[in-house]
């Protein structure tokens, strides 16, 4: 099972807590899942509102462990901070750094990750990126600290599964030794199944469990997806070829032409 | 003295952020802090002391992504 900054986890799913149609349906989703990982934020809260301990409460009921993210920061600085906020709200040090850079494909700002990555590993954190799959990024942020690197397989929420397979192959032939996660853009198990099998550690996704007509039974499809592509990577895949080669001996065919 | 509490104007008779959460009934609420977009943490709240203006975020625990 994956290992995150020396954590062990037992699960090769990370589940997003967002957009359940109740936080009953959300804990269904966790419980069939067995997802090790759940991802959290923070956002404002008025005087007397509950809103927050009452998901603290909720959240703390699942039993796993918490990632919490900078979603929706686009600066550096809005980063870090909110950063900051987190670790103090959920005690962990771990963070899922997201540095937007496009207001229509949500694509992170590579520029402004790494520095965020720095500043946030100077200071006792571990990072987890939302970057692309771009080799150079990915080299610049393991330089930042990083010890993790979660690539999108497409724009958040678009369900399109991974856009650049020979990408995401690129960046796991280069980084053999880092855990590599695909966070965002899966919408269907069998894209969960196909980032297995190209030796992806785990995968992070929200959107295509929550607004699943049935959100737990839809978690527990990613699940074994996740068990079927990583057992077809352990298995060593047969190479494709293109031209047929009968699976069933010729020899000893009874002559009936 | 007028300051900014989330993006909304507040009139406070506090001079501490931590007499301005009490003014706001956050009480013993799971919260983070930040003024002016650096990060106080709770242990601080006692003597960061507020100024007119001041850009208040208090943020708790949201479902995330």
């Amino acid at each position: 099972m994956p290992i995150f900054y020396e954590t062990e986890v037992n699960s090769r799913l990370m589940l997003g807590t967002a957009q359940y149609p109740s936080p009953a349906i959300l804990a269904q989703a966790f419980k069939r899942s067995g997802a090790g990982i759940a991802t959290v934020s923070v956002r404002r809260e008025a005087g007397g509102e509950r809103a927050g301990q009452d998901f603290w409460d909720l959240i703390a009921d699942l039993g796993v462990k918490l990632l919490p993210n900078t979603a929706g920061c686009h600066s550096v600085r809005e980063a870090v901070t909110t950063a900051q906020m987190a670790r103090e709200l959920f005690d962990t040090p771990w963070i899922k750094l997201e540095v937007i850079g496009h207001a229509d494909t949500l694509q992170p700002d590579p520029f402004g990750l790494v520095e965020a990555a720095r500043i946030l590993t100077d200071d006792g954190f571990q990072v987890f990126p939302y970057c692309t799959e771009d080799l150079v990024l990915c080299d610049r942020l393991i330089k930042a600290g990083c010890r993790v690197l979660m690539p999108w397989g497409a724009p958040i929420g678009t369900g399109l599964g991974l856009n650049n397979v020979y990408g995401l192959r690129s960046l796991r032939a280069h980084f053999p030794d880092v855990p590599l996660v695909v966070d965002a853009g899966l919408g269907l198990p069998s894209q969960a199944a196909q980032a297995m099998e190209l030796g992806y550690d785990a995968v992070l996704l929200n959107t295509a469990v929550a607004k699943a007509g049935d959100p737990a039974t839809m978690a527990e499809g990613f699940a074994r997806a996740l068990d079927a592509g990583r057992l077809a990577f352990e298995a060593d895949p047969m190479e494709p070829r293109d031209m047929a080669a009968p699976s069933t001996p010729i020899l000893g065919k009874a002559f009936l032409a | 003295m007028k300051i900014i509490v989330n993006g909304a104007a507040h009139d406070t008779a506090a001079t501490t952020l931590a007499g301005l959460l009490d003014e706001l009934g956050h009480g013993q609420a799971k919260i983070a802090t930040a003024v002016n977009e650096a990060f106080v943490p709770a242990a601080m709240r006692e003597k960061q002391t507020l100024t007119m203006g001041d850009r208040i975020e208090i943020v708790a625990p949201r479902q995330g992504g």
